[in-house]
């Protein structure tokens, strides 16, 4: 029997020479140009060239950034927390000929400084169970869009996206500057039998956030109160025999200004910008089109430094809504649990 | 088999991204489960809506953990992905590979999977995406033997993770990778059998910066820091401004709490009024650097919305020193999880936890202090409770 409890290999064995000599001792590091960082040391330098990646990669595309590390790496590389590659170079005379060889496989170096960041996203259509949208193909479609703004840095500040394929969050996409999240918009549909056989009655009981289910001890099922849901699919995680899933009615709803760094201004939440766009397969128009323009009246209007959220937060949300020319909607008016905070209980406001 | 028509996916084909859809078709010679997940994938496209059931306990030998079941809701049509489970291999700190480490591992999966990978998922982990209930066990067993391990799922302790940290960054107050590692090995026990309420998860950013999003996505987050005054190099801040840069504009007026001011030839700190947000240091990063007393601030109960709403992770520990063996951090871990597992209801996070018992209850029986670092503001309104023995029984 194989060996259990072991954990992950222990991590120096991985490190390049100099990474392993310069441990806890960098002194400071520049971005050479978008892409390629050099980290400076007590003893050595380390250049790390970063590339953008689809995060569902096969075995053949992991073994092309496995040859490219051999030629200029010596055979070391990593992952970024956005799933990017960076080739560790440790000779700087081997930094140009990889940035060349990566320019004629068309793999993307950016995604430093002001740049667009990768999107870190979730499985969708492709291996997801509870999914409203698909993700890799939004990605892939948005990437393309704002690809001017991933190989460059002439974006106010970074620009995180994110996409979750439903609200479940695996991607935990909250706090990003801007957010695609894929939604339902009708309740689930409840196959009696099914419930009876398949799911615990108090489980999913407990599972909706709203109280909309109710048990209907006739049928050995459950009720839901079409008026008190909101559609969060929480209960067909629990109970498969409550399908959210509803092709002519989901879609995607976009969120921006959210941030996780502690520089300058707290962390925040992304807000609602968009409450609904059609799911359009397979290039997402109205989805790319929307988050172009949301990227568009940022660059024109922030203040350089500025994050998405830092720009709409200095010039207040209702300026925001007019600016972008979004419609303002019921839907952004918060009604869940902790709604009354994020009413204006002021005088103070923009018309 | 008939030949494999996607005109949907392969409008994804074209453009400056790389294409997941290119990627793939490349396998679909060798791997019939490749065909089949980009049909399947095609028909998603057509209908708007995916086709994919979870369920089924999958596993292997003594874990409770570390695989998702996975099938196709057609599996007649697509038979190569009836059974299509992904394995989540336990990522090594900071996502630093070798080239053999890395081809050792996809030789396993081209062996016994669908040879389709996630580097990486939202948890950390190595994701391979797509095998067969009985391929589970014996590519567990060659993982194994390389000294790979499976990560979390479930209602356990997820695989931790880190920042890059000291390996390549100059702010790291603390060894996030070792820290990483040292409580993964620790704690393998909770991270492979599912025990609690639900799951838990642990990131550990070397700064503030928080390049994990520890505050946003981890029920229990590091986030290193310092006690002392930030370090300032008043020849290099000179330099920044010889050479154009823009110190009032870039550094000075975006300080958080104006604790900088710039004389013209230098750069005054009002040490007690820094809030440590890594601002000056991230755009003077030959000037500055974190003072000398590091450490980390602990935060818990960050989440995303299920169930009750999205949480940031609240500050419960401002400061604590984080040294090998960890054993102040260690045992914090246990006593949360204690409590945790002692009041939490089925799915229920450690922050809805607390947001229910209330963070008095949770500071006291966890024997903690309140502290006015742990609030922006103190409550506006009079409900609050006494504990018997603060009152006059008689």
């Amino acid at each position: 029997m194989a060996r259990t409890d072991i954990g992950p290999p222990h991590y120096e064995q991985f490190l390049p020479p100099v990474i392993k000599e310069n441990y806890g001792k960098w002194k400071y590091h520049e971005i050479l140009k978008p892409g390629v960082l050099k980290h400076v040391g007590e003893t050595g330098e380390i250049y790390s060239v970063r590339v953008g990646s689809a995060r569902l990669l096969t075995i053949d595309r992991i073994e092309e950034y496995c040859q490219l590390a051999d030629k200029y790496c010596d055979g070391y590389l990593r992952f970024t927390s956005r799933n990017n590659v960076e080739f560790l170079v440790s000779d700087p005379a081997k930094v140009e000929p990889l940035l060349a060889e990566l320019k004629e496989k068309g793999f993307p170096v950016g995604g430093t400084g002001n740049a667009l960041n990768n999107i870190i996203h979730t499985q969708g259509w492709v291996h997801c169970h509870s999914a409203a949208t698909d993700a890799s193909g939004i990605v892939k479609a948005v990437m393309d869009e704002l690809y001017e703004y991933f190989v460059d840095m002439k974006l106010p500040a970074k620009l995180k996206i994110s996409l979750a394929c439903c609200l479940n969050m695996c991607g935990a996409v909250h706090c990003s500057d801007i957010a695609i999240l894929g939604i339902h918009r009708t309740p689930p549909k409840i196959q009696h039998e099914w419930v009876a056989k398949q799911c615990e009655i108090p489980t999913v009981v407990a599972s909706c956030p709203t109280g909309a289910i109710r048990p209907n001890p006739k049928e050995k099922s459950v009720v839901v109160n079409e008026e008190k849901c909101m559609y969060c699919g929480n209960c067909y995680t629990m109970c498969p025999a409550m399908p959210i899933a509803d092709p002519d009615n989901d879609g995607v709803a976009i969120l921006v200004g959210g941030k996780v760094s502690n520089a300058r201004t707290v962390p925040m939440f992304s807000r609602l910008a968009i409450p609904y766009l059609p799911n359009n397969p397979p290039r997402w128009p109205e989805v790319t089109q929307a988050i172009r323009k949301l990227v568009e009246v940022w660059v024109q209007n922030a203040r350089p430094g500025e994050r998405y959220g830092e720009w709409i937060e200095r010039i207040g949300w209702e300026a925001f809504f007019k600016i972008a020319d979004l419609p303002f909607t019921d839907k952004h008016i918060d009604d869940f649990i902790f709604s009354v905070p994020t009413f204006r209980t002021s005088a103070q406001f923009k018309f | 088999m008939a030949e494999l028509k996607t005109p949907l996916l392969d409008q994804l084909t074209t453009g400056p991204w790389p294409s997941f859809v290119a990627d793939m078709k490349r396998l679909v010679d060798r791997k019939p489960t490749v065909a089949d997940v980009l049909a399947q994938l095609e028909l998603s496209y057509e209908e708007k809506k995916g086709h994919w059931k979870h369920g089924g306990i999958v596993g292997v030998m003594g874990y409770g953990g570390g695989v998702i079941g996975r099938y196709s809701d057609m599996p007649e049509k697509f038979p190569n992905v009836a059974e299509f489970h992904t394995m989540r291999i336990n990522q090594p700190s900071g996502w630093f590979y070798t080239t053999k480490a890395l081809r050792d591992l996809m030789k396993i999966w081209d062996k016994y999977g669908s040879g389709l990978t996630n580097m990486h998922g939202s948890t950390g982990d190595i994701i391979l995406l797509g095998t067969v209930t009985d391929n589970l066990q014996p590519a567990f067993d060659e993982f194994s033997d390389l000294g790979w391990d499976l990560g979390g799922s479930g209602s356990d302790l997820r695989t931790p993770s880190c920042c890059v940290g000291p390996a390549r960054c100059e702010c790291a107050c603390i060894d996030t990778l070792d820290l990483c590692y040292d409580l993964t090995q620790e704690f393998q026990d909770e991270l492979h059998r599912p025990m609690w309420p639900y799951k838990f998860k642990i990131k550990i950013s070397g700064c503030a910066n928080d390049c994990v999003a520890s505050i946003a996505r981890a029920d229990f987050a590091i986030i290193g820091t310092w006690r002392d005054d930030l370090k300032i190099d008043q020849e290099a801040v000179r330099e920044y401004v010889n050479s154009g840069f823009d110190i009032q504009g870039v550094v000075i007026d975006k300080c958080p709490t104006k604790c900088l001011t710039w004389t013209g030839s230098e750069l005054v700190l009002d040490g007690s009024n820094c809030v440590r947000c890594m601002h000056c240091i991230n755009k003077m990063p030959k000037a500055l650097r974190p003072g000398d007393d590091k450490g980390a601030t602990i935060l818990v109960g960050g989440k995303a919305t299920i169930l009750q709403s999205a949480f940031l992770g609240w500050v419960i520990v401002p400061f604590m020193k984080l040294e090998k063996p960890y054993d102040e951090l260690k045992d914090l871990l246990r006593n949360i999880w204690e409590w945790w597992d002692e009041h939490g209801k089925v799915r229920e996070r450690i922050g809805e936890l607390i947001y229910r018992k209330g963070m008095r209850v949770f500071l006291k029986d966890l024997g903690m202090d309140p502290l006015p670092q742990m609030v922006f503001r103190p409550r506006a309104n009079p409900y609050f409770f006494w504990w018997p023995e603060e009152v006059n029984q008689g």
